[in-house]
Formats: structure tokens, C-alpha cells, sequence
């Protein structure tokens, strides 16, 4: 979605202010709206693609507006309230009651046995890695251009990185795909890539030199860049082989080769 | 807008924002409900504010210092290396390390939101999630890092990694000349966060 | 520059609400605003309302998306003043105290019955943005061009969405004062503006409604010739292509026009990194642009012939 988290290369919002100390919350409220978000928060558990795009779907004035921990309060607020787990009036009620009393203290309930889990459950993490049948459709070293996606929904090709040229610089296999995941579509893994563009490329002459974005998309996002490609393949049939020996397995390179179409084209070329 | 209580008379503890009074509004009702454990909310906090931080990430790129081996270990799978010294989890499934050379310099980012590699440099500080850091970076980065305090001429390429994806970056920052005979704690010591996310260099003190 | 009032595409501002009756302005203190703005009350003309502009873009960003459409305004005109050293903030401030101390506080008034009878004729002549210049425009209406991937930290109006995007000329509207330079004080610098046409699916890729296109007003600055279409056209007709040369041209003229019109365009394009001296003999060699054909033949020959194409 074209909101303003997507915010890669806008203007204005001015000099970059460095904190002092090394706290990780500056607030007590930050860290237990920390806590709460990491288990659950009371809600029905959604991925992590879709509470991003929770936050993304905050108000753009709100969003720009709050620090980084209000964005995460306001959400959650928001899907309780949606869900019906905490009612409106029940969260202004509360708060008044601890405007009127702020040494009141927050009941407590304990639960050892989750307080236990909970740091295994992070210290596993969550990898997003899975395995697919389908053979990635680019290697390192091949050309492509970004695809000018602009869906409303939720999606990791931010807009400054649409309709751009680049260089695939690594598969990394693939991936829960965001675009789906969030919206409850399904997982949908997809070939993940690490993307090389140019910052010129990127914003045009007044880029400064010698830079290059790094940046990491799933395989619909691209497509081959067919300008670069005649060039390249005049230039390099040789070193393209290497590359695709590389990335492919064995069996699937040879049956590649025996078909008369394109890259069996080139392999056997250079044979 | 902070909210004010206003007579109560005798003792005023510090007025709550609307912020804190809300946080403490929903903890308070989800623990009465039986959705939330307050302990539970204890030990994520203990474990973000304690166990995990950037004395991990500099303890990696200690080790990679002083052992070649490690070095191209943590390059080539970094989540692997980075498991060797027992550090990893959420946030860090899919580490990928980018070194530093006289000729590059790798600075990362998350325009879309504020990814960052938890386990080996803990929660990222709040100009690194700033809308300031996260527009610019990828716009202007030589001149970002300049007024961060980071001089780097034209002849030295900078790659600006936008984390969209699950990959976390960590720099491996360029050991500074002068700590060759250091032992590893003492180089430990030496790296900054700062370092690790590419917005500084290292420096012998 | 890209700031947050380069909001075309942009998701996430909710439903569009229509006031029933809607009063020109909602409070009179809008209407106030409104006056002092668009008669550029205690600023140096200077820049003009591209000047204007520029400075609403550079509020903060939170400030314009929680503004309203006179806030804004109001905004802009009071960072100007103190800008320019018109009015200080701190004089601005006390005033407010004052005003919100005794409401009722009557406002100082200062007759000019000169500039209040004027005002109407003014309003009526306008301020136009068009001037001559000595250039020929470089496009026709039926050009592919590409808009460029301009991103200045300064003012523009080349908006985020339509940079890098293919589209047709449609129009030509002489030269215009040009935004870029005027609203930095740099001289008006006038260049020739055209209404590009740019289909939907080219700005928004898949997802885009179908048969849809924006029309768009743009500086030459801007543009460059679409390179990719001139190719294929030039591929698939390159025998038209020579008619329409041998047409209009006798031999020698050719050759001549051929050398100058390529160091005219030279002249004009500002720098491009495509722009090499062996492309621009190649272009010379393959074909010309309409302008080009047109100019080599004189200023009327330019309408012929594009005439002469369809």
C-alpha cells in the first residue's frame, strides 16, 4: 500500500536527532506495550506481515505523528477494540481511573510456565524460509528491473524501488511472501533475492556517486530486464553458463540443454 | 496531550501522557481477563533490555578479528556463525553479514518499518525507526552519515541495505589499525552499535 | 523535492468528504488568510507563487497533513514573514496572547483607497506565466517522450508518480515561466510546456483501472525523447521515414540541416549522461525529430511537416 510508512527518499523530515544513553525504552509504558505486543496482546494471532500492515494502515497523520512505540499502542488498541476482546468505554474508563490515581499499580496475574516459554519461544525465532518445487527463475549476475506493483494492499517493493534496473547478487530460496501472507491468503512462498541498484538509477542525476542500494525481493516483484539481456548474452554466453551451472542442479541444467529453447539456446552455443 | 489530575492535593507524582495511561488501561484489563501473564511481560523485557543487545553482535565481530576461519564462516552463513557463540532467535532467523573494506562501506536500513537484527544488536535505538533516518539513508547516505559523524570520500563505494525482507544485516566493521595485539574481549569492547549498523567506524580509543 | 504534498498515489487518506453547501470559507479568518496570501501581502515578490508553494511543501510534515487547507496557508505566509526578517515570531506570538486575552480587541486599520480600487482590475489582468523565448521547442504534439527521474531536494513539478513514466505530447503551450528556478529566486527562466498523456497502466502498472490516462503539464526540462518507441518506429518504417525526408528536403539542404540541427539540440538538452557525441551523430544519421525536420526548414516548415506526417 502507497501509505506514508512507504517513505524510502520523501523529504522534510529534517536532520536525523541522535538520543543519549543507551536505554532500549524510554518510557516504562514503552517497554510493557513491548511485552504486550510479543505475546499476543490478548488478540487472536496473525502473522507478522499482517501486524505490519496493521501499523501501515494507521491514519497518516497518526503515523507520522507518534513515536514508534505510540504506532504499536495504537495498534493494538485498535484490534481489540475491532475484535471485541476490550471495548471503547472500558479503555477510557481505565484510564481514567489511573489519571485520577497514576500510583495505583496494574493488577497482577502470574504464569510461570509461559514467563519460561516465552524465552524459548524467542530465543527459536520464526524462520520464513520454505521449501518449494519451483526452480528460481533468476541467478546471480542476471539483469532484471523491478515491476512498477502498486497494490493497495500490503507489499515489500517500496515505491522508490518500482520500475528500477538491477543486478540479482543473491538467491536466498524461498520465502513466505508478504503480499500474500498478510491479507490471510496464504503463505504462497516465493524465490527471494537480494537486488543491486544503482543510486543513480534510483533518483536520477542528482544522486550522489559510487552508491548502491541493496535490497531484498521476491521474484514476482521482477521481472528480466530484456534491454540488458541481448547485450549480455552476446557479450558473455560463457560466464552466463557458469552462473546457471551454478545456481541449477545437475540433472535440471542437462534437460535445459536438451531443450531447444532458451537457455538450452546458449549452453549449447557455447559448447 | 497529557492528562492531569487536578486537585487530588498532598503528594503529585508526575502526570501520566495519554500514552502511559492507555498502556497501563489495556495491561491492566487483558491481565484481569486472563489473556496476559504480568510475569511473562517481565521476562520479554528483561530479556530485551538484558540478554540481547549489541555486546553480542560485538563479541562476533571480535571473534571474526582474531580467528580467519570464524571470519569467512560469519560471511558466508552468518546465522550459522552467529549460533557458534550461542546468539540468535526472533529477528535474526536469516543473518547475512556484509564486511566493511577500505574501498566499501555498508550502512543498513528498514525504509518500510524498522527491521533490525534483534538477537546480535538487540531492540534498534529510535533514530534508526526515525522517519529521518529511514527517508534519507537510501536518498543521501554519504551525506547522512556525515552528519552522523562519518566522513567517507567519493572513492569509497557505500551500499545501503533496505531490509524488506526476513534477511538481517550486521555490518563487520574494519578492525582499526592499532589493535592488532588486542585480546578478544579488549576488541569486543571497542565495538559500537553504531559500528554494527554502519553509521560508524570502530576506533582503537 | 519529495516532500509529503507529493501525495498523488498515495494510500491511506480515507474516503473523500463533501460538505453539502459548502461556504466558500468556513471561518472569516480563512478569508483573511486567502487575501493576504494570493496578494502576497509584506513579501517580496520575488518568487511569486511558485516561492509560495515551495514554502507550503517545506512545512513540516506532520504540520501539512494535519492542517487544513488555510492552516496551511496561514502557515506558510507566517514562516515567510519571518523569513524575511517581516515579522518576528516573537512578535507574532505576543499578538496572540493579546488576542486571546481580549477577543474582542478591534483590529488596526490602515486605509488604501488607491490599492482597494485597483484590486479588482488586478485580479481581472492576472498573472499570466507565459513568455517568448528564442528556442524552438523540442517536442511536437504526437512525440513519445519519457518523463525524466528528476529528483530535486528543491521545487518541482514533476510529481514522484510520473517520474520515468513513457507518454505523448499532446499539446504545446509556448513557454512558461519555469517552477524549478523561479521559486528559488533564480530567474524565471521560461522554457516550452506541454500537456503529456500518460496511460493509467503505465503509471500503476496491473492494478491500474483500464482506459484511463492523466494528462499532465510539463517543462521540456523534463522530457526526453521515448528513445525505445523512436527505435521501433524508426524500425518498422524507416522506408516511410526516407519519403518523408526526401520530401521535404532538397539534397544538399539535408546534409547542411543534418550537422546543424544535431549542434542545435546538443545546445538545448541539458546534460544527460546518454547523451554522447556518437549518439547524437547516429540520431543525426537514422533520422531527425519532427522539431528537428521543422527547424532545419524554417519556423513555418515545422508546421508542414509535422502535418505533412499524419
Amino acid at each position: 500500500m502507497n501509505s506514508v510508512h512507504d517513505i524510502g527518499g520523501t523529504d522534510g523530515f529534517g536532520p536525523i536527532h541522535r538520543e543519549t544513553g543507551d536505554s532500549v525504552f524510554h518510557e516504562p509504558w514503552e517497554s510493557r506495550v513491548f511485552g504486550m505486543s510479543m505475546l499476543g496482546a490478548g488478540l487472536a494471532p496473525i502473522p507478522l506481515d499482517a501486524r505490519r500492515h496493521q501499523l501501515e494502515r494507521l491514519s497518516p497523520v497518526q503515523y507520522i505523528s507518534s513515536t514508534y512505540y505510540e504506532r504499536w499502542l495504537a495498534r493494538i488498541d485498535a484490534a481489540l477494540v475491532e475484535a471485541g476482546t476490550l471495548t471503547r468505554d472500558e479503555i477510557d474508563k481505565r484510564m481514567q481511573m489511573f489519571a485520577a490515581q497514576p500510583d495505583l499499580p496494574i493488577s497482577r496475574r502470574e504464569d510461570p510456565l509461559r514467563a519460561q516459554g516465552i524465552g524459548n519461544i524467542l530465543r527459536a525465532g520464526r524462520s520464513a524460509a520454505r521449501k518449494i518445487r519451483q526452480q528460481p527463475r533468476f541467478a546471480a549476475g542476471d539483469k532484471v528491473v523491478t515491476r512498477n506493483l502498486n497494490p493497495h494492499g500490503h507489499t515489500r517493493l517500496p515505491r522508490y524501488a518500482r520500475g528500477r534496473r538491477g543486478v540479482i547478487v543473491a538467491h536466498h530460496g524461498a520465502h513466505v511472501f508478504p503480499d500474500s501472507n498478510a491479507h490471510g491468503l496464504g503463505e504462497n512462498p516465493q524465490h527471494l533475492y537480494t537486488v543491486r541498484i544503482a543510486m543513480r538509477e534510483l533518483w536520477g542525476d542528482s544522486a550522489e556517486a559510487n552508491e548502491n542500494l541493496l535490497i531484498d525481493l521476491w521474484e514476482s516483484y521482477l521481472e528480466r530486464d530484456k534491454t540488458a539481456a541481448t547485450s549480455r548474452a552476446l557479450k558473455n554466453p560463457s560466464a552466463r553458463k557458469k552462473v546457471v551451472a551454478k545456481t541449477l542442479p545437475p540433472a535440471v541444467v542437462r534437460s535445459l540443454a536438451r531443450s531447444r529453447r532458451g537457455l538450452g539456446k546458449t549452453i549449447r552455443r557455447s559448447r | 496531550m497529557s492528562d492531569h489530575e487536578s486537585d487530588q492535593g498532598g503528594h503529585h507524582p508526575r502526570p501520566l501522557s495519554s500514552a502511559a495511561l492507555r498502556a497501563k488501561a489495556i495491561e491492566s484489563l487483558l491481565v484481569e481477563k486472563g489473556l496476559l501473564a504480568s510475569d511473562a511481560i517481565d521476562r520479554v523485557v528483561e530479556i530485551y533490555e538484558k540478554d540481547v543487545g549489541p555486546l553480542n553482535g560485538a563479541k562476533v565481530v571480535a571473534r571474526a578479528w582474531c580467528d580467519p576461519g570464524y571470519k569467512r564462516r560469519l560471511l558466508d552463513h552468518g546465522t550459522a556463525a552467529i549460533a557458534e557463540l550461542g546468539f540468535g532467535g526472533l529477528q535474526g532467523e536469516h543473518v547475512v553479514v556484509v564486511e566493511n573494506t577500505p574501498k566499501v562501506h555498508n550502512v543498513v536500513c528498514c525504509t518500510l518499518c524498522s527491521c533490525y537484527p534483534w538477537p546480535v544488536l538487540g531492540l534498534p535505538p529510535t533514530w534508526y525507526k526515525s522517519l529521518a533516518y529511514r527517508s534519507r539513508i537510501v536518498r543521501e547516505p554519504r551525506a547522512v552519515l556525515r552528519e552522523l559523524g562519518l566522513e567517507l570520500p567519493e572513492s569509497v563505494e557505500i551500499r545501503v541495505w533496505d531490509s524488506s525482507a526476513e534477511i538481517r544485516y550486521m555490518v563487520l566493521p574494519q578492525q582499526p589499525a592499532a589493535t592488532a595485539n588486542m585480546t578478544e574481549a579488549e576488541l569486543a569492547s571497542l565495538v559500537t552499535r553504531d559500528s554494527l549498523i554502519g553509521v560508524a567506524r570502530v576506533e582503537a580509543h | 523535492m519529495n516532500g509529503v504534498h507529493d501525495i498523488g498515489g498515495m494510500d491511506g487518506f480515507g474516503p473523500i468528504h463533501r460538505e453539502a453547501n459548502e461556504p466558500v470559507f468556513h471561518e472569516d479568518w480563512e478569508s483573511r488568510v486567502f487575501t493576504m496570501f494570493v496578494t502576497g501581502a509584506g513579501l517580496p515578490p520575488v518568487t511569486g507563487y511558485d516561492g509560495a508553494r515551495h514554502r507550503l511543501e517545506r512545512l513540516d510534515p506532520v504540520k501539512y497533513l494535519s492542517s487544513s487547507y488555510y492552516e496551511r496557508f496561514l502557515a506558510g505566509m507566517e514562516s515567510a514573514l519571518i523569513e524575511t526578517g517581516t515579522v518576528r515570531l516573537d512578535e507574532i506570538e505576543a499578538r496572540i496572547r493579546q488576542l486571546a486575552a481580549k477577543p474582542d480587541l478591534p483590529m488596526p486599520r490602515r486605509e488604501d483607497p488607491a490599492v482597494a480600487a485597483n484590486i479588482s482590475a488586478l485580479f481581472r489582468a492576472g498573472n499570466p506565466a507565459s513568455r517568448k523565448i528564442r528556442q524552438k521547442p523540442r517536442f511536437a504534439a504526437g512525440d513519445k517522450v519519457l518523463t525524466r527521474n528528476l529528483n530535486p531536494h528543491g521545487h518541482t513539478r514533476l510529481p514522484r508518480y510520473a517520474r520515468g513514466k513513457s507518454g505523448v505530447i499532446v499539446a504545446h503551450h509556448g513557454a512558461h515561466v519555469f517552477p524549478d528556478s523561479n521559486a528559488h529566486g533564480l530567474g524565471e527562466n521560461p522554457q516550452h510546456l506541454y500537456t503529456v498523456r500518460i496511460a493509467m497502466r503505465e503509471l500503476w502498472g496491473d492494478s491500474a483501472e483500464v482506459n484511463e490516462s492523466v494528462l499532465i503539464d510539463l517543462w521540456e526540462s523534463y522530457l526526453e525523447k521515448d528513445k525505445a518507441s523512436t527505435k521501433s518506429r524508426a524500425q518498422k518504417n524507416t522506408g516511410a521515414r526516407k519519403k518523408v525526408a526526401e520530401k521535404t528536403l532538397p539534397r544538399a539542404a539535408k546534409v547542411q540541416a543534418r550537422t546543424a540541427s544535431a549542434k542545435r539540440s546538443l545546445a538545448q538538452q541539458p546534460p544527460s549522461p546518454t547523451l554522447t557525441s556518437a549518439g547524437v551523430a547516429g540520431r543525426a544519421k537514422t533520422g531527425r525529430t519532427r522539431a528537428e525536420r521543422g527547424s532545419a526548414g524554417g519556423g513555418r516548415g515545422s508546421g508542414r511537416t509535422t502535418r505533412r506526417n499524419r
